[in-house]
């Protein structure tokens, strides 16, 4: 049977699907499928062959899909959301355990400060209200990573509701212009996070190692405002951003500080939502926007071919690429959520409500919070623009990659080269280098001062850029080399900058 | 304590999935089904192993209902009877912890530091066949 051409619709963006299982290009070091001329390239998801039909066939349907998200941040903190046993992702098993972790009887929840104010910032920086009055509540199920049998969670009044976050894609023919988007935040909950399962299919046993468990999370909700993977992928990266820039969480998905879930649905535009499957196990910034994708154009095919949807949980394979269903759920879970009755109602106070004569230590003002919020990388992006009027791409450039944006920062204070200038060396050369070298900035052998200096003499004309990219090419060179650029140098500017300038120049470098 | 979670769950409820059957007799019949027996057998993980355990709830729920006959109309909700209390906030400091060979005492099985779980959720109809605490 020949494969049908499917159309689906992503806003802003109209393209068609060649074959089955295509995925969308994302800037973000997604893995590209082979490119066809002008076409989105085809994943290696599918086995499919890839049909290249030029025009759209009769009787073919639009599709649009929707996306929310369930965000688990893991709080960045000393200790638990609920007892003082340390937060550390790398320990023996079991060592930071507590006996309220291990739910041993007799123990009590004990609320930790700081994790109540890491939620209040998140939720102040994602333009939430802040409910002055939130709960807990218990919600039950039976694992053996949850040593109590119920997490404790706020489903129910939640610290924060009612938010939303901004991200940008790249449109266009040639993905070049950056368009914002907004997800709207439902609500952000504290909530505890469950131990370390280890599964051990020889032995047919699975091995529990609860330093994890009762380690504060939280759990941002995202309205199904998205419509494909790059969407949701642009959006968690944006709010990694952001958490970071808080210091709330590391938010770092590869140490499993960062957890996604995702809410996926399709439909024929103007008509209702269809049901939709929810897709765990999406702890790969890499993998996100693949996974996505794939569990749309599964839908699509499925309904395409006459088939229906279940209202299932489903969980990403890495290794063959697709979403299967997850089979330890029998039937439809049922939480038993009620509320905790160890903890009373959180309350939570602004510069007018604070009642006098409390200590300070055990009341929190959400104003006081406010003004100390650090600067949100939307922020920082602005003013890049217009400080140094770089394009919108550069400055999303720039927060991208740890430490750039201090490095680039800082030979603009060194350097007399204009800005425009230190933007695109260090945005094409020197990440160029880096990525080549696969290096971190923090790793970098070229310092900014040194590239300061290779500007400057760059602007006085002192040397060409073609030289000057050599100095950069020579680092990983043998010394000797030196020699042969100096050389090169002298040629290139025509007898006129000073070897001995040249040399130090360069050995500085190479040698930094 | 399930007897609370059990009236909770029989009363309408915002938010939050209960997933009970709705009775469509608002006062709630005095007979409780089968059904539903097995259902909170799953859930809870009790065994109600005769009529009379049954019998008993069905008197649970009755005694629970009398509460229907306060009229509660303009009353908000009380979440606890800790509702006027504080709720104490902790300083984040590192206090606990690094007692691992005291917590694997309580265990069944351990493997090296870890504690031994089956592979995973064992599901109800197979326990009928299993003795109720052996592992894998």
């Amino acid at each position: 049977m020949a494969t049908p051409v499917l159309r689906w619709c992503c806003p802003g963006r109209r393209w068609v699907f060649a074959g089955i299982g295509g995925v969308s290009r994302h800037g973000r070091g997604v893995p590209t499928g082979s490119t066809s001329s002008g076409k989105r390239g085809q994943s290696s998801v599918a086995q499919q062959p890839l049909i290249t039909a030029q025009k759209p066939r009769k009787g073919e349907r639009e599709w649009a899909a929707v996306v929310g998200l369930e965000i688990h941040a893991q709080i960045a903190s000393n200790s638990k959301l609920f007892s003082g046993s340390q937060v550390d992702f790398a320990a023996p098993p079991n060592s930071l355990v507590s006996f309220f972790d291990a739910s041993l009887p007799g123990t009590l929840p004990v609320l930790n400060r700081r994790c109540v104010e890491a939620a209040v910032m998140t939720g102040l920086a994602l333009d939430c209200h802040i409910n002055r009055r939130s709960l807990f509540d218990r919600k039950h199920y039976f694992y053996a990573d949850l040593p109590a049998g119920y997490q404790i969670t706020q489903q129910r009044l939640p610290i924060a509701v009612n938010g939303s976050l901004a991200y940008s894609v790249c449109v266009g023919k040639r993905r070049s212009q950056m368009v914002t988007r907004t997800a709207r935040v439902k609500q952000i909950q504290l909530e505890q996070d469950s131990g370390k399962s280890l599964h051990d299919s020889l032995r047919s046993q699975t091995l529990i190692d609860l330093n994890r468990a009762g380690v504060g999370l939280l759990e941002v909700v995202l309205e199904p405002d998205m419509s494909c993977g790059e969407e949701a992928a642009a959006a968690v990266r944006e709010l990694q951003l952001i958490l970071q820039a808080l210091g709330t969480s590391q938010a770092n998905m590869a140490e499993g500080q960062l957890r996604v879930d995702a809410n996926i649905s399709v439909h024929n535009p103007g008509e209702p939502l269809g049901i939709r499957t929810e897709v765990k196990n999406l702890n790969s910034a890499r993998f996100l926007a693949k996974a996505i994708d794939y569990e749309i154009q599964r839908q699509i095919n499925e309904l395409e071919n006459g088939g229906k949807i279940l209202n299932e949980t489903r969980s990403f394979d890495y290794k063959l690429g697709c979403t299967v269903p997850m089979r330890d759920k029998e039937g439809k879970q049922d939480y038993r959520l009620m509320p905790e009755p160890n903890l009373p109602p959180l309350l939570l106070y602004d510069s007018g409500s604070l009642p006098p004569g409390t200590d300070p230590q055990q009341v929190i003002n959400i104003d006081q919070l406010r003004e100390q919020l650090p600067e949100l990388p939307r922020v920082t992006r602005e003013k890049l623009v217009q400080q140094y009027g770089m394009l919108p791409e550069h400055s999303f450039a720039l927060l991208n990659e740890v430490g750039l944006l201090e490095f680039f920062q800082n030979v603009i204070k060194e350097t007399r080269a204009e800005p425009k200038k230190v933007t695109s060396w260090v945005l094409n050369t020197f990440l160029g280098f880096l990525k080549q070298q696969n290096l971190a900035v923090s790793e970098s052998p070229v310092t900014p001062s040194a590239l300061a200096e290779l500007l400057d003499l760059l602007d006085r004309k002192a040397i060409s850029s073609s030289a000057a990219k050599q100095v950069t090419d020579v680092k990983k060179g043998n010394p000797r080399a030196i020699n042969k650029l100096i050389g090169l140098v002298r040629r290139a500017t025509l007898g006129r900058a000073d070897p001995t300038v040249i040399k130090e120049v360069l050995e500085r470098q190479l040698s930094s | 304590m399930w007897t609370r979670a059990v009236w909770l769950g029989l009363r309408a409820s915002a938010g939050g999935r209960r997933g009970f059957p709705s009775k469509a007799d608002p006062q709630g019949s005095r007979r409780v089904t089968a059904e539903l027996i097995e259902h909170l057998e799953r859930l809870a993980l009790v065994d109600f192993g005769s009529q009379e355990a049954v019998a008993r709830l069905e008197k649970a729920i009755a005694f629970a209902d009398r509460l229907r006959a306060v009229d509660t109309d303009g009353v908000e909700p009380m979440e606890s009877v800790l509702e006027d209390r504080c709720l104490y906030l902790r300083s984040d400091n590192v206090v606990e912890g690094n007692c691992a060979e005291e917590l694997l005492q309580n265990s069944h099985r351990v493997v090296e530091e870890y504690f031994v779980a089956p592979p995973g959720n064992i599901s109800w109809p197979k326990l009928d066949e299993k003795e109720p605490f052996s592992h894998c």
